[in-house]
């Protein structure tokens, strides 16, 4: 067992080309299944939306409802396209989209396309900062809470982030917003900006703080939870006991040691929990009033607003499905162990 | 081993937050001056509809638009009188109301420079009417045969049949002819570049704000307050937090969410009176609705002070009929219901319905019970329809309630009951009360009478209201429909609500608060003349 470093690098070069061979045939797998699940989703969501009790029309008119004529309702639903099935509704949705032409939103009165770029920074800015913020904080809290298992730190990490695992996400964010901005003043409410305002780097920076800590918060438990179960279980580990025997210092074995190990479990999970950031932003920016996508996707469900709601669904799963396949690719190289089969 | 780089990663990112947020807590405060020309509120609606001929600012109420008439009041408590913003002058009908003139100012111009002329006003209305702009408001404007131009500045609106309360439909906001295009009114792209004539312009629109400044061409006296600025914020806990948290100046809150401001220092909250009511429709087609004495005893069975009281925290007031004090002189005090349910109970014995042995009365095997149905994303109807199914039990009367879809309620309209609201439209009372109580015809909307009675001498009396000339007369005529209705009830009207506004204390002087139609938000409260504010 020789250690010569140019062997290494070879070994290294052989497991890049079969993990790039099984990495397209992974990719290739995952858009096969990917492409027809989007495109039947797309269908289901006009085919639900006939079916739902919900009457486009009653959204449309509201209070007015009550007032129309059956007459009258007729004529409005011929005039905003009501009235055609729904297959070829969506037929029509789904032409346009090929042609590059997402449809107009009726809800936000522009098209669907302008709607995303105006909101759709904003979500990322959040949905991002948060992801971070909770990804560090998971990695530090968890290492300290799993290198010294049943310690007083780990007892305290594990049961807060039960604790707050068990908080549904909008009392986490009303009670922020009651702490933090009402008490102490120490953030504004909601936005993005001071009121009447264009949005400065420093003004963003104030309001994105609560939403994003909240947001991230929401995220943290399973993620910290996870780190702790992944660094407990390395710290006992062949490689670590190794390294601590050498006579490693004790940042560097945890740096270069139990981390890497750890981290293929905390990838994973930020994949699998795309969905739940998205059902997060949807709950902060609504209480928020974060000016963000996910807002305008309760907005566009309530209002029936079909081409809005297809195009943010579809968007939606696109993520979730890119999530887990970015998930398991990084898997891949991060633990040679695994294979691509799944 | 103690991990010194964790510790010290612990603290930083524990700390990072408290010190991101006290970094920035010298965010900008509002005006300290008692007359803040800059005025800040939150909406729960989403921002970017503002197209007239889809009903935004109909009734001559909105920042951006005026209509021939505006509403001047006198405070909420009585029906504003519509006096001329773009007209002239007074509207001059002919002798038997079918034909009205109105003469134009020739001074306006709109804010994109154009002059106002009659084209401007036929555009506007033709397109309203048009089926093709699925206008939401059409079925308003119903009594309109043609809208004509007489010259450059008179319009002539012939109608379909004799219409004392015409001004009423002339508050309508005008655009002008040029940017009137075809094609659904929704899909429009003047909802978000809106051109009109009042005291602002939309200066700027962003995906959680609106921003309005001075109108320059404004043909009027210059607002004082010179920036309007609306913010969209869906989630009622949030406004009110906002609004705890100092940082705007007003906004709308439900009732009971208002009511937790009410010992706040430097706000105030605002109730503001409506024609609005909510009740229920009666089934005429089950043998227990059918009967009229069962009918009058549920109208004297159900306790409307309890349900303001409890329903709508006080900011409300009893409906006996759909016809309000507001009404002055066409109100009749004396068309009320005295809440008395031991007579309930005699009037149901003596018509035979008698107390089965569930404790629900049976009459020749029927039984006392109805289904009562409620709009199920309406927590405010359903709340009504709980109440007064819970006032209805201990006289012997079953009422099933439950939540349904607009279109479950119409196809069930003569076999149940429905959780109705009414007078959104309060500024002349055919509107008010003509549908609602006249026997079902061919053009009546369905959810209008739709247990389908008819009462002994209303359609007379409501058809004489509208078309006769004389005000006299028309008060005679009204006053005789709601004292058939007492006698000879159709529905249980229950509640006029209140909205309810929150706003930060200030020292404009603000002018009278103004009776509102169904439609509220901030363009309505304290700040439905904002131009007017004055120091």
């Amino acid at each position: 067992m020789s250690f010569s470093p140019v062997r290494r690098i070879r070994s290294h070069r052989t497991r890049w080309r079969d993990r790039r061979r099984e990495l397209a045939g992974l990719v290739a797998r995952r858009v096969a299944l990917g492409l027809p699940m989007l495109v039947g989703l797309s269908a289901l969501v006009f085919l639900l939306a006939a079916r739902s009790p919900f009457n486009p029309l009653a959204a449309y008119l509201g209070a007015g409802f009550q007032r129309t004529t059956a007459e009258q309702r007729e004529s409005l639903s011929t005039a905003l396209g009501f009235d055609v099935p729904w297959w070829r509704a969506w037929w029509s949705w789904a032409s346009d989209l090929l042609h590059g032409d997402l449809g107009w939103s009726r809800g936000y009165a522009m098209p669907v396309s302008e709607v995303f770029a105006e909101r759709l920074p904003w979500t990322l800015l959040l949905s991002g900062t948060a992801l971070a913020v909770a990804v560090l904080s998971a990695l530090v809290w968890g290492t300290v809470a799993g290198l010294h298992p049943g310690s007083w730190p780990d007892r305290i990490v594990t049961r807060v982030g039960v604790l707050v695992q068990a908080v549904p996400p909008f009392v986490l964010a009303l009670g922020s917003v009651t702490v933090f901005a009402v008490i102490l003043r120490w953030a504004p409410v909601a936005g993005a900006a001071a009121p009447g305002e264009a949005p400065t780097f420093g003004g963003v920076v104030t309001h994105l703080v609560l939403p994003a800590c909240t947001l991230a918060l929401t995220q943290l438990p399973w993620l910290l939870l996870a780190v702790r179960t992944a660094v407990a279980r390395a710290r006992g580990s062949e490689p670590v006991r190794a390294a601590r025997a050498r006579g490693v210092s004790p940042a560097r074995v945890v740096t270069g040691h139990v981390l890497p190990v750890s981290l293929a479990p905390l990838v994973t999970i930020v994949g699998a929990r795309l969905p739940e950031l998205v059902v997060g932003a949807v709950l902060v920016e609504e209480i928020f009033a974060w000016p963000g996508i996910a807002a305008a996707l309760v907005a566009s469900a309530q209002s029936l607003d079909f081409p809005l709601l297809a195009a943010l669904t579809l968007a939606t799963t696109a993520v979730v499905l890119l999530g887990s396949l970015l998930a398991d690719s990084a898997y891949l190289f991060l633990d040679p162990r695994v294979s691509a089969d799944v | 081993m103690n991990g010194t780089v964790p510790t010290r990663a612990l603290l930083a990112t524990a700390l990072a937050p408290t010190l991101l947020l006290t970094a920035c807590t010298d965010s900008t405060e509002a005006d300290t001056t008692g007359t803040p020309t800059r005025i800040v509120l939150a909406d729960a609606q989403p921002l970017g509809e503002f197209e007239p001929v889809n009903g935004y600012g109909e009734l001559g109420v909105s920042p951006i638009f005026e209509g021939l008439l505006r509403p001047e009041s006198s405070g909420d408590d009585a029906l504003p009188e519509l006096v001329p913003a773009l007209a002239a002058s007074a509207p001059e009908p002919n002798e038997d109301n079918t034909v009205w003139d109105v003469e134009l100012r020739t001074d306006v111009t709109f804010s994109d420079g154009s002059a106002l002329d009659a084209d401007d006003v036929m555009a506007t209305y033709s397109a309203v009417l048009d089926p093709d702009t699925a206008s939401e408001v059409a079925g308003s404007y119903s009594m309109i045969e043609s809208v004509t131009a007489v010259d450059d500045h008179t319009v002539r609106f012939t109608l379909n049949y004799p219409y004392y309360a015409m001004p009423a439909r002339l508050t309508l906001g005008i655009t002008p002819s040029e940017e009137i295009t075809p094609g659904p009114a929704a899909d429009s792209e003047r909802n978000r570049a809106p051109v009109g004539t009042g005291p602002y312009v939309l200066a700027d629109l962003s995906a959680d704000q609106a921003v309005f400044e001075a109108n320059p061409e404004y043909h009027g006296t210059a607002p004082e307050v010179t920036e309007l600025v609306i913010l969209s914020v869906p989630d009622d806990n949030t406004r009110a937090q906002r609004m705890r948290a100092g940082n705007i100046d007003g906004t709308v809150l439900p009732p009971v969410t208002a009511e937790t401001f009410a010992h706040v220092d430097g706000s105030e909250v605002l109730p503001v009176r409506t024609a609005e009511w909510r009740g229920l429709s009666l089934p005429s087609d089950h043998p227990f609705t059918a009967d009229p004495d069962a009918r009058l005893a549920m109208n004297l069975g159900v306790d409307r002070d309890g349900i303001v009281e409890n329903v709508l925290a006080g900011h409300g007031r009893p409906a006996h009929t759909p016809v309000p004090d507001v009404y002055g002189e066409a109100h009749d005090p004396e068309a009320v219901f005295a809440y008395d349910p031991d007579a309930a109970a005699e009037l149901l014995d003596e018509a035979g319905w008698e107390e089965g042995p569930d404790g629900v009365r049976v009459r020749d095997g029927d039984r006392a019970e109805f289904t009562l149905y409620y709009l199920a994303s309406d927590h405010l109807r359903r709340d009504l329809a709980t109440a007064f199914a819970a006032e209805m039990e201990p006289l012997g009367i079953e009422v099933d309630i439950q939540g349904a879809s607009w279109d479950e309620m119409g196809e069930n309209s003569t076999q149940a009951g429905i959780l109705l609201g009414g007078g959104d439209k309060p500024y002349d009372l055919d509107t008010q009360v003509y549908a609602t109580l006249h026997t079902r015809e061919a053009d009546t909307p369905t959810y209008e009478n739709p247990g389908d009675f008819a009462i002994p001498g209303v359609d007379e009396d409501l058809e004489e209201a509208r078309r006769s000339l004389d005000p006299d007369e028309r008060v005679e005529a009204y006053h005789r429909v709601q004292r058939s209705y007492v006698e000879n009830p159709t529905y249980v009207f229950m509640a006029f609500v209140d909205h309810t506004y929150v706003a930060a204390e200030d020292d404009w002087d603000r002018g009278p608060l103004v009776l509102e139609p169904h439609a509220h938000g901030v363009s309505w409260g304290p700040w439905w003349n904002l131009a007017e504010w004055r120091r």
